[in-house]
């Protein structure tokens, strides 16, 4: 009982330190951004004077509206590939180099990022591609298609094979069966997937660096070339609405999937 | 509950007192066979089911016995042979254009579906009129038992619900076969006992032909009229329960269909309808000539434990026939207390053991033998079974 309970002091302990060192830094961004005063580190009261900022400056508003799209053109295509993907090789027939092609479609999982980025824009250039909103939008869709289908994957192997027979046996040819019972099982999965795509790509300034043109840089992009002249609260304001936005998404995303795994609660998914 | 009937495509015929009023049987299957890379799973099966039959396929786990049934729902297509329904070859059909249906061994329900729609959902394929499913949805919950269910979802719904959901699913669709793959396995003893009643009554209400997959002889025997016993892909044996139990066409089959006590011995000499057998543990032992000619050789002498009786003393044999009755000495090695009946086992004294069946028809154990009493154990020839080695 004593070691116990020192063992779980020690955890206590732990805990708040690993969680301060986690979130102390955000929760400072967040407060200073709410700050009155001009320079970053001297605090002159609260205000939302940086947001009104945000929303007068331009370039700004253009990058985060840019992000935005990107964002979600490209997680949406993630989705319909990674879900095809996923379909394939956990429904497919057992074709020849399955496995090779299974561990190809995951290795951007490992891929570092400079590699990828680097990668597609010398691809780009090569094809000769005006570098813009869509090379930014096919960066992002080969980095988060894997994610995609890593997550529809794992719910499409839990799923009994056999419903989809039963569904054949009731009347259904294979894609009917796919659409009336797979699908509607799987799509908290393919929720969660879309949002996972669009928080990665949302945050992505490596990949977006090397992909993207003049005149269309992304938000990330944006607040980093800003940072580099000398950081102003406006930024702490930008990040306090991203890190909202992401937060929310994640909350989503986690609840979806945690209606995926215990499906049937619900009629609906979502 | 009995008005609610519905009438089925095969049940026309049936239904008239007339199964086999088409003269041709529902079902054929001819020299059907299926491989899986090099294993031989089905290995030319070929089988008569006529309408209005309750066929049992019967054989331990890998013996082809579901992967015939799924070539049946048309889930796997045979690699030869042919499979008629109606006198229309259907191995090539796809499982969506059979007017068959199937009940799967884990249920497979909608999980997303509540019990109505999962019961509904065969018959919006079919596109019947929504009025029209409405009333078969009623009539196929009625005929379950699952009034006041029909918004649950199938998580909240015990094992036995689950069942008849998958039932009335399959049914509602009135196909002409409904296949059953180990329906009740997931039962426990007491609900499969009484389900097994309930889908026979099923089974003879809507004269519907079933084909049922079990690897339970007790549960084949009790449901079905005929029985189809698979070994290595093959069918071993076709016949009714009695005809299996009675009169097994193998050794194999003998073992497997309920307990048996078998000799193996030589052929002696033939006696009118009696066939002489001297078996290395158990003497020489006199029985009924076999239905089937055996080739006068090495034989195998078959009798079930319920058939051999004991006695403290041998008893009387017809007079002037010394070989009438099977009379072996030896002594009881042990008990074995079921309840209804009591199973000893009896060490010969030729060498041998046989196992002996009897019934505890009194309540009070004045009958009763204890280990290592001497006893007479002793049967008929006609009780005994003669089987090639």
């Amino acid at each position: 009982m004593r070691k116990l309970s020192r063992l779980s002091r020690f955890n206590i302990a732990a805990l708040t330190l690993g969680l301060a060192f986690l979130y102390l830094p955000i929760l400072i961004l967040v407060i200073y951004s709410f700050n009155a005063s001009r320079l970053v580190t001297v605090w002159g009261g609260w205000s939302l004077r940086w947001y009104h900022e945000f929303f007068n400056d331009r370039a700004m508003i253009e990058a985060a509206w840019m992000s935005l799209r990107v964002a979600v053109s490209s997680a949406t295509i993630a989705t319909l590939l990674g879900t095809l993907a996923a379909v394939a090789l956990s429904r497919g027939e057992r074709f020849r180099g399955r496995t090779l092609f299974s561990g190809m479609l995951y290795a951007p999982l490992v891929m570092p990022e400079v590699i990828t980025g680097l990668s597609l824009l010398l691809l780009f250039v090569a094809l000769n591609a005006e570098r813009g909103f869509w090379t930014v939008t096919i960066a992002h869709t080969t980095l988060t298609m894997c994610f995609v289908a890593v997550v529809v994957q794992s719910r499409l192997g839990s799923l009994d094979r056999s419903l989809e027979e039963a569904a054949m046996d009731l009347g259904c040819d294979p894609v009917r069966a796919f659409l009336s019972v797979t699908l509607p099982l799987i799509a908290p999965a393919i929720v969660a997937g879309w949002m996972l795509a669009f928080t990665l790509s949302l945050d992505d300034l490596v990949i977006a660096s090397f992909t993207t043109g003049p005149g269309s840089a992304t938000l990330p992009i944006r607040i980093y070339s800003e940072v580099r002249l000398g950081v102003k609260p406006e930024i702490n304001a930008i990040c306090t609405l991203v890190i909202a936005l992401i937060a929310g998404v994640i909350v989503i995303a986690s609840l979806a999937s945690k209606l995926s795994s215990s499906q049937g609660e619900s009629a609906a998914p979502l | 509950m009995t008005d609610v009937l519905p009438k089925t495509h095969a049940a026309t015929g049936a239904a008239d007192g007339d199964p086999a009023a088409a003269g041709q049987p529902l079902l054929r299957i001819e020299g059907v066979a299926k491989t899986f890379g090099t294993f031989r799973a089905v290995d030319g099966v070929s089988l008569d089911i006529k309408a209005g039959e309750f066929f049992a396929l019967l054989g331990p786990s890998g013996c082809g016995k579901t992967t015939l049934l799924r070539m049946l729902a048309g889930f796997e297509a045979p690699d030869e042979g042919r499979i008629l329904l109606g006198g229309k070859d259907i191995a090539s059909t796809m499982p969506h254009e059979r007017p068959i249906n199937m009940m799967f061994q884990n249920y497979a329900l909608f999980p997303h579906l509540s019990v109505r729609d999962n019961i509904a959902f065969g018959l919006k394929r079919a596109g019947m009129a929504r009025a029209d499913i409405a009333t078969r949805v009623a009539e196929m919950v009625a005929l379950v038992k699952l009034d006041g269910l029909e918004k649950r979802k199938p998580d909240q719904l015990s094992g036995g619900q689950r069942q008849r959901v998958a039932l009335a699913r399959a049914l509602a669709r009135r196909p002409q076969l409904l296949l059953l793959d180990e329906p009740l396995a997931a039962l426990d003893k007491k609900l499969r006992e009484s389900t097994q009643a309930e889908l026979m009554e099923l089974q003879r209400r809507l004269g519907m032909t079933f084909i049922i997959v079990t690897h339970d002889q007790e549960e084949a025997m009790t449901m079905a009229s005929r029985i189809g016993v698979m070994k290595s892909g093959k069918l071993a044996q076709v016949a009714s329960p009695r005809e299996l139990y009675e009169g097994p066409r193998s050794r194999w089959i003998a073992e497997f269909v309920g307990d048996v006590n078998v000799f193996d011995g030589e052929f002696k000499l033939r006696d009118g309808h009696r066939l002489v057998i001297a078996t290395r543990e158990a003497g020489t032992l006199v029985t009924a000539e076999p239905r089937e000619p055996v080739g006068e050789t090495r034989l195998s002498v078959a009798i079930r434990p319920e058939k051999v009786k004991l006695s403290r003393r041998a008893p009387v044999s017809e007079a002037g026939r010394e070989t009438a009755i099977n009379s072996l000495d030896g002594v009881i090695a042990d008990i074995c207390y079921l309840g209804g009946t009591t199973t000893y086992r009896v060490k010969l004294d030729t060498g041998g053991t046989v196992q002996a069946s009897v019934v505890n028809s009194a309540r009070l154990d004045v009958d009763a033998y204890s280990v290592n009493q001497n006893v007479v154990a002793w049967f008929t020839p006609d009780d005994c079974v003669v089987l090639q080695s």
